[in-house]
């Protein structure tokens, strides 16, 4: 069994990106070597992409709507034993021996030899963390990549210009000229998916025949934003790819889960204090833990004792999710992107930090995997890093509640003095929170419950996280 | 194969409704692809339709289904690239079915290709048409005169093409943001020219600038199915293709 990569291919020159339009197989469907699989939109020209090879859909990586890069990896083939699974038994037939280990009818595949050879040990496992070599495919092109196996360049030296990051043949050519490595010579793209055996004709169906049995999918899936009249002296800009993503994703999050929100003013003078004692030790271990990470660490853990809240309605049942990924949203300026830090609860409160440093600064730099995006089951959003005193915000679709953060500022507060008990004025820093959540699954009460847990987590905070 | 390689067949359909004309292409796709038939230019005329691209957005169709099937307008989803379109009598279709394995797996340098179709084909009516780097097409001065959408089926079989506005009633535009461009003009080979020109007359200068543009060593001018039997054009064709390119 092998499991075969299907990249966004190189559909020419100048095309760093393509949109998924339509996935034309499901996961677990049988697929036949250059069978189309999915569609890609770009500028002004839908393409088919066939399957590099024989066997099963095994992964879908990229969703219909979303743009990746040329390269990135949009799904995984299943191979042999998969292949073979979905045939009929026969009794007559002598059954594999399991393993894999017989021969597969296609298992070659027909990807570019890979620039940076890794251990064959690792070529076969799956769930590995994203390899070095992905990383490289994610980051350049196959004629970007042969150009530097050429010059016997590493590409993940070279500064990208280009789309996310990414390291454009300007890029590389320039990096082999300025660098004194042997002058490549730059080969030719390399050859795009060869003919196609057998493949469906294209299924154009007129839309818009308005059935009844589709009016809840629509009303959960399609957006019309009404169209103004424009006025003389007004100017009028086409929506680009990740507004016109959100303003959809907003529509449709606030159409379908009824906001309540909650709010609780939060004390940061313990976590202050943590924090300018850890900086120095932080800072040795290559970490910059923010208040936000504070936050962020508190919600993993408190968030435990609330799985309500980290769960989401899914048609008439609920879905407790079984880890905690923290959406982080990130101000692209303009635009807005969710990074995810997954499994947050199993992270130290250093480790934390780390990652929202690491995630916030790639995705400022458009360098976001499809995967780092998704799979938030909670979401923090800190409109008070621009001075905001409190939001409101949109709760993601598909999660329950996100947590607004406002501005953290000295304030005059009562307290009770700890040695006369009387009421006493203090400078403190504080901060109010906002809970947006879906009230189909989270009731106020929860809510109340799980700002009052953070609060006390933040305001007399471990030492030891 | 009985035809000399860098053959292209031009079919001339007349009228054909949108949904008979997406099923041709889909046949043509799997013959072109199996072999069966050379690189094929449709050229044709739909009636009132208005067509939504795959990064077509609803609200560029402005007017509602109702009020559009009240002016006898059809709405489709068309499987090509690009947003929203009209199209309708007076409007000269082109629909290449071409195997762009051997020389144009770019899908980028074959929607240039079909800007280089349209720019020659209106260089044969004196016309100075030009490209736009940010926006697909090709405009007369500001206002846009042909629409382009492309599918790439497996195995690089192209489909959809081009609509060149001969003498479409260009009013039928205001019931769309064409292409998603809002406050862009549209324009017709007749209001460029001040005078009448049909589909039918523009036909042979587009024929003939595919033939330059693609470097067809010969074009059949086929019958509407395709079959040989009424072969013309082929030295028309030819000879429009060499005025053009010098």
């Amino acid at each position: 069994m092998s499991r075969i990569e299907v990249p966004m291919p190189q559909m020419g020159e100048s095309i760093a990106e393509g949109t998924v339009s339509k996935w034309l197989k499901k996961p677990g469907e049988v697929v036949e070597r250059d069978e189309p699989v999915l569609e890609i939109s770009t500028d002004k020209v839908d393409a088919e992409i066939p399957s590099p090879a024989a066997g099963t859909l095994a992964e879908i990586l990229v969703a219909e709507g979303e743009t990746v890069e040329v390269g990135a990896i949009v799904a995984y083939i299943e191979s042999g034993v998969g292949a073979q699974d979905a045939q009929p038994a026969g009794p007559e037939t002598p059954s594999a021996t399991g393993d894999g280990a017989g021969p597969a009818p296609h298992t070659a595949p027909r990807a570019e030899p890979s620039p940076v050879p890794e251990p064959a040990a690792s070529a076969d496992r799956p769930a590995a963390p994203e390899s070095r070599e992905q990383r490289l495919r994610t980051k350049s092109t196959p004629v970007v990549r042969r150009i530097a196996e050429e010059a016997a360049v590493d590409v993940a030296m070279v500064a990208g210009t280009g789309h996310l990051g990414r390291v454009t043949k300007q890029d590389i050519l320039s990096y082999i000229d300025d660098g004194g490595t042997a002058p490549a010579t730059p080969s030719a793209p390399t050859p795009p998916p060869a003919p196609v055996a057998s493949a469906q004709p294209p299924q154009p169906a007129p839309s818009f025949a308005p059935s009844p049995d589709s009016l809840w999918e629509r009303f959960h899936d399609e957006v019309e934003h009404p169209v103004f009249p424009v006025r003389e002296g007004d100017r009028v800009e086409t929506m680009d790819k990740m507004r016109r993503l959100t303003a959809r994703h907003m529509v449709l999050a606030k159409r379908i889960a009824p906001h309540v929100h909650s709010f609780i003013e939060v004390d940061f003078s313990a976590v202050d204090r943590i924090r300018r004692q850890n900086r120095e030790h932080w800072a040795a271990q290559g970490a910059r833990v923010s208040y936000t990470a504070f936050v962020a660490w508190a919600c993993a853990r408190v968030l435990r004792d609330f799985p309500s809240i980290n769960a989401t309605v899914s048609g008439n049942g609920v879905i407790y999710r079984g880890s905690v990924n923290l959406g982080m949203a990130v101000d692209l300026d303009p635009g807005l992107i969710v990074p995810v830090v997954h499994d947050a609860g199993n992270l130290s409160l250093a480790g934390i930090g780390k990652q929202i440093v690491d995630v916030a600064e790639r995705a400022r730099a458009r360098r976001l995997a499809p995967q780092e995006i998704q799979g938030g089951t909670f979401t923090i959003t800190n409109p008070g890093v621009l001075g905001t005193i409190v939001g409101m915000p949109v709760i993601p679709k598909g999660t329950a509640a996100i947590l607004g953060t406002g501005a953290i500022e000295k304030r005059v507060v009562v307290l009770a003095d700890p040695k006369s008990g009387e009421d006493v004025m203090a400078i403190r820093k504080r901060a109010y929170f906002s809970l947006g959540y879906d009230h189909r699954l989270v009731d106020g009460a929860d809510a109340a419950r799980f700002l009052a847990q953070l609060k006390a987590l933040l305001e007399d905070f471990p030492a030891e996280a | 194969m009985d035809w000399p390689e860098r053959t292209l067949a031009v079919r001339r359909l007349g009228r054909v409704e949108y949904g008979e004309a997406l099923a041709l292409q889909a046949r043509l796709v799997q013959q072109r692809r199996r072999g069966d038939i050379p690189d094929t230019l449709l050229l044709l005329e739909h009636s009132h339709v208005v067509t939504l691209g795959s990064s077509a957005r609803d609200e560029h169709v402005l007017l509602s289904r109702d009020e559009l099937a009240g002016r006898g307008i059809g709405l489709y989803r068309a499987g090509r690239g690009g947003d929203v379109t009209y199209h309708g009598p007076g409007q000269l279709v082109g629909y290449p079915v071409l195997d762009l394995k051997p020389d144009r797996r770019d899908l980028h340098a074959y929607l240039r290709s079909i800007e280089g179709v349209l720019l020659r084909a209106l260089a044969a009516f004196g016309l100075e048409g030009r490209r736009d780097t940010s926006a697909t097409g090709v405009w007369v001065n500001e206002a846009k005169v042909a629409a382009i959408g492309v599918r790439v089926s497996s195995g690089w079989i192209s489909s959809h093409g081009f609509a060149l506005n001969a003498n479409t009633d260009l009013s039928y535009f205001s019931a769309i943001v064409p292409c998603g461009l809002a406050g862009r003009p549209v324009t017709s080979l007749s209001q460029l020219l001040g005078r009448d020109l049909a589909p039918a007359d523009a036909a042979d200068a587009v024929a003939a600038a595919v033939v330059a543009e693609f470097g067809y060593g010969a074009a059949n001018d086929c019958g509407a199915d395709g079959s040989r039997r009424h072969t013309r054009a082929v030295s028309r064709a030819g000879a429009a293709t060499v005025s053009l390119s010098a």
